[in-house]
């Protein structure tokens, strides 16, 4: 990546990063007290932790320039919160999209004087990726939700069919045996 | 042909508003979405029961199809409790809204919805209250927080009831001592008198009111299910146990929650139950009558728990015992412990539980004459009484998770540890603000662990989780002890998504698999059939 672009990325990381995280506080328009953003405890408010701290971490990836696979854990942080909170896909995933905004308001000075639209589009492209990534986690995680419920049904009721002997199931020792023979 | 649909331009789609604007919170009507609330009541279950307004009904419906005048039978619902629980008066006019309680709900945690704050989840009912009932609410109305009731009002309460787990987190944390579930307590009842409750609840109720337990397991099906565990135990230790059932004259009635007799883990800490006693040679019986320890009778109204509760003094007075020993459940012993005395007692009919093994007398129960398991184990622990191997749990480490009723309701929190400090190696706390008197509520307590409100349960969870996720990363925590049946058929869900690799177990469960019995074959496998550090062959 554009060494010029990384290095303006670092200086205004700050400020990029708590513009991402108000942006993605202001998608709790309920939250009139502050609540996310204030409490810094993070048993007391694990989402606003989660956010922070994933916020924090997928910048640092990013400023690295490097690849983003580093950054995954974070994404999929934040995005296993807002999978299960009242969101439709589009606004639970709107935050990935919202940094392009940001990193152009932010540097947009910066990259017309240095003349650096590559190293801005190359950047974009890489937020385009973790975008891509992120989808996968979502549906993932809204798969999931679906998976509980069949798994929860299974341990409720397997040991009652095995008993009625509606089902049955193979002893895990008998193929051992056989393997050792 | 197919409609034409006009598809937004890239553009258009760019422009999302992500701030909507914030309305006041009596005019933000509630959404029902599904995966966030419960099925309502069927109406074969308020038929059995006799509740108000049997019919078949959706909350996803516009029509709830609630009576004519109900906002009377509300009303007057309202006056009468006012008269009745002074309680409910004083909750409802002493509160000063200084906030204290508002981020302690971990329902309000997790979705920063502010109606889920125990505040405004309590003003739901307050402005109603003032309306009706007090001289500044009929004169000011809305100047004076007070507002009519409609049915928006009544759906809302109905979603925000049976949002709140009755936890009581944020009763600890009230300067006035305002217990939030007893609002809700309240709150459920009302709704009941016009025929609004879940499916999660009533089945169960009209289960125990007919068969004695919420699973509707008749006494066939529980002899049959611990004659299936007694075959296990057998496999496991070479040992055969010899429960019995409705035997009078036994020195203790044993009753658990039906929790505990179908499903994974609940059924493993049952066994558990089964070998502690065998090998102690106690004197107990179980009953397919009194089946049922948990009482959702409780999240229904104050009647129809005093109802489903009569039948445990009824049975142990039937039996000729001399006490009773209760399981590991969470609500079960908020009702036992602060309820059942004042219904049906006194049992003057049984006497004070004395441990037989060690002599101790159980004067905390003086009164209701019934002991938590824990509270019996751990005084065996400490007279040093059982043969313990704790280097067969090595392979766990292990974090306690408060229920809230037995740590919050009864003060019951030093016991399960001080068992499974004896029988497990490794054992490791979550953060102080998560555990004891503040432990975070497992967030589908109080009837709320249907799985049709799967979303809801992971977020009331996500605070819990998250501090089990602390030590998890700090410890490599891998296993998650409880004493509740609802945390054993709840948990496994809640760590799966959101700490996968965290498996779920009862105190029991843990002891059992440390405990050496007298004459057992060399144990391979723990209680789950899975191989013992260093013992298995499967290594």
């Amino acid at each position: 990546m554009d060494m010029k672009f990384l290095e303006i990325f670092n200086g205004k990381k700050i400020a990029i990063s708590s513009r991402w995280l108000d942006a993605m506080i202001a998608s709790y328009p309920n939250d009139n007290s502050g609540f996310l953003m204030n409490q810094k405890d993070r048993f007391a408010n694990p989402v606003g932790y989660t956010f922070t701290t994933g916020i924090e971490g997928i910048i640092e990836v990013l400023v690295k320039g490097e690849d983003f696979s580093e950054s995954v854990s974070f994404l999929e942080d934040i995005i296993k919160v807002r999978a299960i909170q009242d969101f439709t896909p589009a606004k639970a995933m709107a935050f990935v999209f919202q940094l392009k905004t940001i990193v152009r308001e932010e540097l947009g000075k910066e990259i017309r004087q240095n003349q650096i639209y590559d190293g801005l589009l190359d950047f974009e492209s890489k937020i385009d990726d973790l975008a891509l990534t992120a989808f996968d986690i979502y549906v993932k995680y809204r798969e999931q939700i679906y998976e509980l419920r069949t798994d929860e049904l299974k341990r409720m009721t397997f040991s009652l069919l095995k008993k009625a002997n509606l089902m049955s199931e193979i002893p895990d020792q008998e193929v051992e045996h056989k393997d050792q023979k | 042909m197919a409609p034409k649909v006009k598809l937004p331009k890239p553009e258009e789609l760019a422009k999302i508003e992500f701030k909507t604007p914030a309305t006041d919170w009596m005019d933000t009507p509630v959404e029902f979405k599904p995966g966030t609330f419960c099925w309502g009541s069927k109406e074969k279950d308020l038929l059995t029961l006799g509740l108000p307004n049997p019919r078949q009904w959706s909350p996803a419906d516009e029509d709830w199809k609630v009576p004519e005048g109900w906002e009377t039978t509300i009303l007057e619902g309202m006056a009468e409790r006012l008269s009745k629980y002074r309680s409910f008066k004083i909750f409802m006019d002493i509160c000063v809204r200084c906030g204290a309680c508002a981020d302690k709900c971990h329902f309000y945690i997790a979705t920063g919805d502010p109606k889920n704050m125990p505040v405004l989840r309590a003003e739901l009912i307050r402005s109603v209250y003032k309306k009706y009932f007090t001289k500044s609410g009929k004169f000011l109305g809305r100047l004076a927080g007070a507002r009519e009731l409609d049915m928006d009002v009544l759906k809302e309460w109905w979603s925000y009831f049976f949002q709140c787990t009755e936890c009581r987190r944020c009763s600890v944390f009230c300067p006035y001592g305002i217990d939030q579930a007893e609002v809700t307590i309240i709150g459920r009842e009302l709704l009941n008198l016009v025929g609004l409750n879940i499916d999660w609840i009533s089945g169960p109720v009209a289960n125990c009111y007919m068969k004695g337990n919420h699973l509707g397991l008749e006494p066939h099906a529980i002899a049959g299910n611990i004659e299936s565990m007694v075959d296990d135990i057998e496999d496991i230790t070479g040992i055969r146990v010899n429960p019995t059932f409705n035997r009078k004259g036994a020195e203790i009635l044993f009753v658990t929650p039906s929790g505990d007799l179908l499903g994974e883990p609940g059924i493993q800490t049952c066994m558990g139950y089964l070998m502690l006693f065998h090998e102690l040679g106690l004197d107990y019986t179980w009953s397919t009558y009194a089946s049922e320890g948990g009482n959702f009778g409780f999240f229904t109204s104050n009647d129809m728990a005093k109802r489903l509760n009569y039948k445990i003094y009824a049975e142990a007075k039937r039996l000729g015992v001399k006490y009773i020993i209760g399981g590991e459940c969470g609500h079960m012993w908020r009702v036992l412990n602060q309820y059942m005395d004042t219904w049906h007692g006194p049992a003057d009919f049984l006497e004070v539980p004395v441990s037989p093994i060690t002599g101790t007398v159980f004067e905390n129960a003086k009164s209701t004459k019934m002991i938590h398991i824990s509270e019996f184990t751990a005084d065996l622990i400490k007279h040093n009484k059982l043969n313990l191997d704790p280097t067969r749990n090595d392979h766990l480490k292990v974090t306690f998770h408060d229920s809230c009723n037995p740590s919050r309701g009864m003060g019951l929190l030093d016991e399960p540890r001080e068992i499974i400090k004896a029988v497990c190696n490794n054992f490791y706390e979550m953060p102080e603000n998560t555990i004891r008197e503040k432990t975070f509520c497992c967030g589908a307590g109080s009837g709320l662990n249907a799985s049709e409100n799967m979303e809801q349960r992971m977020r009331g969870g996500f605070p819990r989780a998250n501090a089990v996720k602390y030590v998890q990363e700090k410890h490599g925590v891998n296993m998650l002890a409880n004493i509740c049946a609802v945390d054993r058929a709840h948990f496994p869900a809640l760590m799966d998504y959101w700490n996968p690799g965290v498996g779920v177990t009862g105190v029991t469960e843990l002891l059992a698999n440390a405990l050496v019995m007298k004459g057992e074959k060399e144990r391979t496998t723990n209680l789950r059939f899975e191989d013992l550090p260093g013992k298995g062959g499967n290594e």
